[in-house]
């Protein structure tokens, strides 16, 4: 299992870091694929195919794809990733070591780094840009909506926004939670130096970034009408924009199937000697089971995609009725990968909450094996109801109960998480930091979520609530409710750690209280809209919804601003109110807060020791530093 | 560590907020759910919510109750000094019971749902071979009616009324309509709204739904599937009227389109129109 690291050459420092591969070479290359691409070899190829919708529109899908293929190739080989390989084959010796000094400086963010707790802060800084560029799309969504007839945007830019909202929540942040945290922390907790493939884990961040630029430049191509599900046979007929769309997926898809693969490997793998399955941290197990569904629903996607590549460049038919092919087919892999999907974005947060509330109820996790089997039963049977979004679809309708019985299933491991949360909250300490008001309004924000989830798994019900504001409110409940407010628990916790700094609690409270009373009064009229027949995804709506329609924008807006309150936090606690973060700021006992902050390059000078116990609240001494003792255990209840 | 009854305590306030709360869900707010009691299924489908709705109150009040109540009584008094809780693993028979009692509770909504769809469809799309045909009304039959969906309007052929095409859609009451819903081109849904019917568009497929008209009404008709730029814009509406009022009614429409009827091709239960592109 040992790797040698053979020590790079004495590292370039200050601006000659600019002649290396980095960014700023990824993205020349990157721009220069893109020519070589669309310009260079696209219009010879233009003629051979033409796809069914664009014959008469003269744009040449064959040199778009073309150039976004090599635009990535580029701006990956920019960054270096092509080096070793080629190193390799010439006959060097093997390394794990790259940029991974810390003379470097902040040059090692901006170019492949082999360092897992950079490639964490590089994908919170990434995910954190899109993610705000994508909350922007919302905000314009709902200005657009604050009128049922009058138009600030067009149509078609409309569902641009909405389509570009959408995937870029769904795509982006499939890797919210994982991306920074699992990345700096996982090594760390199962006491290992580094995930079990750092350039991967690096390809993975870079990848998912030439992807999102790849999706903004729909914006020059006419934009895309589908929405993030991208429908056949409606994006074979969209402009060159769909051709972003693809792009940009096929990017996550890949991201994604890497990235689990490679938090599988490395759990399974380098453990540290003493960490048995059995004392592996609860948000260790919630990346296990996020991993598994990336590394197996993923490719689903990629070969979706792939297929839609192809039958709008080469001619193929396989999502056009008439000619053989069928648009259920897009349907049912598109979401034989995005019923995961959502697992994808919801599991991680529950092995976020799950982590941290251990911390402030200052209790052992209440029922940990129930916890693991909930994550782990969710992640399998989510791979059993993607039909559910096609009950009304006409698929086979025998086939129904069985989709309405296994969606209702997941409840019940869902519950289970449920239970561990209430149970660890029995009898405890809780104490009301910022961080744990998150993972408290992610139980309240789970549980609408979750119920309004049983509406429409139930066929007779769903035939009213499909397809309409109802399931737009049911997933901002599960997404924005569960994922976003178990992402910002995790910032608030783990930043003192990563990056060395408090971040103001007073602002972090008005941040949580606005952001939490904001969404629950944006999405909950949602519910009502959706009952009131609003469909998804219009620009017009009937003049009776208006009423509603403007609370809720004006709730979007008020939820924007609480966004807001967290840039001005970050900008406050690290610019003006510069105050270093202890050790320990939470008195938490996991091994990350043991180590010194900043962690060092390596993490360990020696392998760490686990106790038995991953969560010894109550039963040990409190860490040192802390002003008492604790009592010495107590009688179950 | 206090030995105040907490779980006596959660129960009690629990059984209360129940109490309480349930009935008024029940009988406040579930006749007014949608989609309202104009037709048969859509009164089924209020019956289907009603009864979700009661199950679901009581299960929701239940981890509320727990939640408020445990941030009240566990909080910790003396933030200043850190003091751990007691290390209580979890209870084998409470995890025992949570798990049959979910496990129940989604056995029986499985078990109702099934039996509510199959016995007539709730209005919703059963593709080509329909397994839910509910029975039309005394002395009736059943009425087809052909939805054919395109970018961006819903047109409706009758073919028992010599295939003509409308642009509106007046239906018979008392009657078991057949919906065929098929599309030209891309993906649709044709949800009439009051009806409590929804079904895709999908192109070269036929989706059969089923409706059991009740008195008159008048029912919005939206897609539900994102289907193109004008997505927002693809609505009308229609009527239920009385037997003699869509007799007229039919007559007249088959006057106005007889032109148009002549150049439609045969009526099909799926259509392939060339060129397979509209702008997009």
């Amino acid at each position: 299992m040992s790797t040698i690291a053979v020590t790079p050459g004495a590292p370039r420092t200050g601006w000659r870091q600019l002649l290396g591969f980095n960014m700023l070479t990824g993205i020349i290359l990157g721009i220069g694929g893109w020519f070589i691409g669309y310009s260079a070899i696209g219009p010879h190829i233009h003629g051979v195919g033409v796809a069914y919708y664009a014959t008469e529109s003269g744009q040449n899908d064959i040199g778009i794809m073309l150039g976004y293929f090599l635009g990535v190739v580029g701006f990956l080989v920019g960054l270096g990733f092509a080096n070793y390989p080629v190193q390799r084959m010439l006959g060097a010796a093997p390394s794990l070591a790259e940029k991974e000094s810390e003379e470097q400086g902040l040059f090692r963010y901006f170019s492949l780094s082999t360092d897992h707790k950079v490639v964490g802060k590089q994908y919170m800084i990434g995910i954190g840009l899109f993610f705000f560029v994508a909350g922007l799309n919302a905000m314009l969504i709902r200005t657009e909506l604050l009128q049922p007839n009058v138009h600030v945007f067009g149509a078609n830019q409309y569902l641009t926004l909405v389509g570009l909202h959408g995937a870029m929540m769904m795509g982006v942040m499939t890797s919210g939670i994982l991306g920074p945290f699992a990345n700096w922390l996982l090594p760390i907790m199962i006491g290992s130096r580094r995930m079990a493939f750092p350039r991967i884990e690096s390809f993975t961040f870079w990848l998912l970034m030439a992807g999102s630029v790849i999706l903004l430049t729909t914006i020059f191509f006419g934009g895309f009408q589908t929405g993030w599900t991208g429908y056949q046979p409606l994006g074979d007929q969209g402009t060159a924009g769909y051709d972003a769309y693809i792009g940009f997926f096929a990017c996550v898809g890949i991201a994604m199937t890497l990235f689990g693969f490679n938090i599988i490997a490395t759990i399974v793998t380098m453990r540290a000697p003493g960490m048995t399955w059995s004392r592996l941290p609860i948000f260790a197990w919630g990346s296990f089971a996020t991993a598994t569904l990336m590394l197996l629903a993923a490719p689903m996607l990629i070969a979706a995609l792939l297929m839609a590549t192809m039958d709008r460049t080469v001619q193929t038919a396989f999502y056009v009725p008439g000619q053989g092919g069928s648009s259920y087919l897009f349907e049912n892999l598109f979401w034989f990968f995005g019923h995961p999907e959502v697992y994808i974005l919801a599991l991680p947060g529950f092995g976020v909450v799950m982590e941290l509330i251990v911390v402030f109820a200052r209790k052992p996790l209440w029922g940990y094996r129930l916890g693991i089997a909930g994550m782990l039963g969710v992640a399998f049977l989510s791979f059993f109801v993607w039909q559910h979004h096609l009950f009304v679809s006409g698929m086979n309708a025998d086939l129904r109960p069985f989709y309405m019985l296994s969606t209702e299933l997941i409840s019940v491991p869902t519950g289970f998480v449920f239970l561990c949360v209430m149970g660890t909250l029995w009898r405890g300490r809780i104490r009301f930091t910022v961080p744990m008001l998150f993972c408290l309004a992610w139980v309240f924000n789970f549980l609408w979520g979750g119920i309004s989830g049983v509406f429409l798994s139930d066929v007779p019900s769903d035939v009213t609530t499909h397809g309409s504001f109802f399931v737009m409110a049911h997933f901002h409940y599960t997404i924005m409710g569960g994922l976003v407010f178990a992402f910002f628990a995790a910032i608030y916790y783990w930043v003192p750690k990563m990056y060395g700094f408090n971040l103001n609690e007073r602002l972090g409270k008005i941040h949580f209280w606005v952001m939490f009373i904001s969404f629950n009064s944006t999405f909950a009229p949602l519910f009502a809209l959706g009952l009131l027949g609003m469909p998804r995804r219009v620009v017009t709506y009937a003049t009776n919804l208006q009423g509603l329609n403007d609370w809720v924008s004006v709730s979007a807006y008020v939820l924007g601003a609480s966004m807001l309150v967290f840039l001005f936090n970050v900008v406050w606690s690290l610019g003006f109110k510069r105050e270093p973060a202890p050790v320990n700021p939470w008195h938490s006992k996991s091994i990350e807060w043991q180590l010194p902050t900043p962690v060092p390059v390596h993490d360990f000078d020696r392998f760490p020791v686990f106790d038995p116990d991953p969560y010894p609240y109550g039963v040990e001494q409190v860490p040192a530093g802390a002003p008492a003792t604790a009592p010495a255990g107590g009688a179950a209840a | 560590m206090d030995d105040k009854p907490h779980f006596r305590n959660i129960a009690l306030l629990w059984l209360l907020a129940s109490v309480i709360v349930t009935p008024i869900i029940v009988f406040v707010v579930g006749p007014g759910l949608p989609p309202g009691t104009g037709t048969v299924e859509a009164a089924g489908q209020v019956t289907d919510n009603t009864v979700l709705l009661a199950l679901a109150t009581p299960v929701a009040l239940g981890v509320l109750v727990y939640m408020l109540y445990a941030m009240w009584a566990f909080r910790e008094r003396t933030p200043e000094v850190i003091v751990d809780g007691p290390p209580i693993r979890g209870n084998a028979s409470i995890q025992f019971w949570w798990l049959a009692v979910t496990t129940t509770m989604v056995l029986f909504l499985a078990g109702y749902g099934t039996v509510r769809l199959l016995a007539d469809g709730s209005g919703g799309g059963q593709g080509p071979n329909p397994i839910s045909v509910p029975k039309p009304p005394a002395g009736t039959r059943v009425l087809p009616v052909q939805v054919i969906a395109q970018q961006w309007q819903f047109t409706y052929r009758f073919p028992t009324y010599g295939g003509v095409e409308t642009r509106t859609l007046d239906l018979p009451e008392h009657t078991l309509i057949q919906f065929n819903v098929t599309s030209l081109d891309v993906i649709h849904s044709f949800w009439a709204y009051q009806l409590g019917v929804k079904a895709d568009a999908n192109p070269g497929v036929n989706n059969v739904a089923y409706v059991t008209t009740k008195g008159p009404l008048n029912f919005e008709v939206r897609c539900a599937e994102l289907c193109g730029v004008w997505h927002g814009y693809m609505f009308n509406s229609g009527t239920v009227v009385s037997r003699a009022q869509f007799a007229s009614w039919i007559t007249q429409q088959r006057v106005q389109y007889a032109p148009a009827t002549g150049n439609l091709g045969p009526y099909s239960k799926t259509y392939f129109p060339q060129p397979l592109r509209r702008g997009g």
